[in-house]
């Protein structure tokens, strides 16, 4: 019954009027506003939820919203921090990285935290296709070489891009760097037979 | 045959502008940006539009029935512009001034339907066939409402000649041959004893100098969204629901002429909405004693001047109008096929039919 009464009162001829003019009228405030802008401004500014008015389009390219300065998106490797450990590629939920390692023969230096390096990687690629973001990488790394930034437009025309180099190796050092660790095995087992037969002998 | 050119080079011209201003108006009232990548703020975006559809290819199906397929755009655009001869640009400006401008235009508009129909029939295709049959019935069905407006001005300006219609809603009525002894009653009311022959302005127009016509505007610009497939009566094309309604199967250049002859029906549409009722070329500011504003702004008939403020004053009307037509299409919801024909029948027509009898005792006022 009341709500009859409210239908029969809201369906008055003036009542239609008034509410094809105010759709109308709220239409026209939108296009009088269009000359503002939402401004690109950071989540964490006071006024990112308070801009009710103009046009809120993000003419991406050219404008974008900036992301946290702690924004977890594209990995990176400092590869003069990174000890070769190899604990990113294992726990890796989707394989996406993939290192070689080869022994040093003498001690490379020092990471910035102070841990010995002792492994070069002729090999370390991060395919950024496959990344998930999970980040879990990032956690294991002792060293915390392996980060992630704020970096998050990264797309490419050829997939084959999307796998990032990170090693400090050109080929032919890496090569190199195999001989000499070959050259030190084949010295090792020759001193080591040398012993082994000198202890026989006597 | 300069006036075939002229006219559909301005037609062209206020087209290309009307397609842009609708994307740019629907995304400004949405709160977006609308196009901004094709030449400044995008306002090549609608030329590039036509470059495009002009370089695709033009497909007619193998089960279409050929010869209607290819006709229909042609024989739609051709009904369109055709109305557009009789249309007064300025106060010596017409394309082709006959007497019975009114009946024509009415005649002429109606052949849009044969046109229609026999691109949805033409294109052998269920959705084009059913959005034919609707769009149709409701142009159809409109008509009549819209036929008993434009009746209601003939009765008060007693009149088909649309120049002559134009010339009595300004103070250069007693200029047109036949019209010299003509007087401008305040309201049409002769017995009020104001006569604004001489103020002209916006005293003269139709809507003002017999009020009841104003309810005849309404009825009017409301039959003529329907009549050109605007919505919020646009349930033959929604293109939200439907895929485009009669012209499904169309593509490359013939969908760019069913596309210019829809605009150009808007454009039509309020042109004999302003030539009717909002005083055509007429200036819309009044003669006050020595401030003589309506000739100042009307210019030297014959001449130059004439010719641009005229052009001027029904153009900016015109687009008035138009902008008017975009705002709603992005206010309304769309009416139910029901609803569509609950208004035209059972509102809008008795309530013509009403005004057409009021316009005729107006008419007694008046002389």
């Amino acid at each position: 019954m009341e709500r009859r009464e409210a239908i029969q009162r809201k369906n008055g001829f003036w009542h239609v009027v008034k509410s094809l003019l105010s759709g109308l009228r709220l239409t026209w405030r939108h296009f009088l506003n269009a000359d503002k802008r939402r401004q690109p401004v950071p989540v964490s500014d006071a006024s990112y939820f308070k801009q009710p008015e103009g046009l809120v389009t993000l003419t991406y390219p050219y404008e974008a919203i900036p992301v946290p300065e702690n924004g977890r998106y594209r990995l990176h490797n400092e590869i003069d921090d990174c000890i070769v450990c190899d604990l990113c590629a294992k726990v890796c939920p989707v394989n996406c990285i993939t290192i070689e390692s080869v022994k040093a023969t003498e001690e490379i230096g020092m990471t910035s935290d102070g841990t010995k390096k002792r492994l070069y990687a002729p090999v370390f690629d991060i395919d950024m296709a496959k990344c998930c973001y999970c980040g879990l990488c990032t956690s294991v790394c002792p060293t915390d070489c392996l980060t992630m930034t704020p970096v998050y437009d990264f797309a490419e025309v050829d997939i084959k891009n999307m796998i990032y180099h990170f090693t400090d190796l050109s080929p032919e050092q890496a090569e190199e760097k195999k001989q000499l660790l070959a050259k030190q095995q084949e010295e090792m087992a020759a001193a080591k037979a040398a012993a082994l037969a000198a202890r026989k002998q006597g | 045959m300069l006036a075939f050119v002229l006219t559909l080079v301005l037609l062209l011209g206020i087209v290309i502008v009307l397609a842009y201003a609708e994307r740019k108006v629907a995304a400004f009232m949405q709160d977006r940006m609308g196009p901004t990548e094709a030449g400044p703020y995008g306002s090549l975006q609608s030329v590039l539009d036509v470059v495009k559809l002009l370089q695709k290819e033009d497909i007619v199906s193998a089960a279409a029935d050929k010869k209607l397929f290819k006709l229909a755009p042609i024989l739609i655009f051709a009904a369109v512009f055709a109305g557009f001869a009789v249309i007064p640009f300025t106060p010596d400006l017409i394309p082709a001034g006959i007497g019975i401008g009114v009946f024509y235009l009415l005649a002429i508009i109606s052949l849009d339907v044969v046109g229609l129909l026999m691109a949805g029939w033409g294109s052998n295709n269920k959705y084009a066939m059913l959005g034919a049959m609707r769009s149709v019935a409701q142009i159809v069905s409109y008509e009549i409402p819209a036929g008993l407006a434009i009746l209601s001005v003939v009765i008060v300006c007693q009149s088909l000649d649309f120049q002559e219609i134009s010339y009595q809603q300004g103070a250069l009525m007693n200029r047109f041959p036949g019209l010299e002894f003509e007087t401008n009653w305040l309201f049409g009311i002769e017995a009020l004893g104001i006569d604004t022959t001489r103020i002209g302005g916006i005293t003269t127009w139709n809507v003002f100098r017999a009020p009841v016509l104003l309810v005849a505007f309404v009825i009017y610009f409301i039959a003529s969204l329907a009549e050109s497939n605007r919505a919020p009566f646009d349930i033959p094309e929604a293109e939200s629901e439907l895929v485009a309604g009669f012209h499904v199967e169309y593509s490359g250049f013939r969908f760019a002429v069913l596309f210019l002859a829809e605009y150009s029906m808007m454009v039509l549409v309020s042109l004999v909405a302003v030539i009717l009722f909002l005083g055509s070329w007429n200036t819309p500011l009044p003669n006050i004693g020595p401030l003589q504003l309506a000739y100042w702004t009307t210019g030297t008939v014959g001449g130059l001047s004439g010719m641009l403020w005229g052009g001027f004053w029904l153009l900016s009307k015109t687009f008035v109008l138009l902008f008017l037509q975009l705002q709603i299409r992005w206010t309304y919801p769309r009416l139910r096929v029901d609803q569509l024909m609950h208004l035209c029948w059972k509102v809008l027509t008795p309530i013509a039919l009403a005004v057409v009898l009021l316009a005729g005792i107006w008419r007694l006022l008046m002389i």
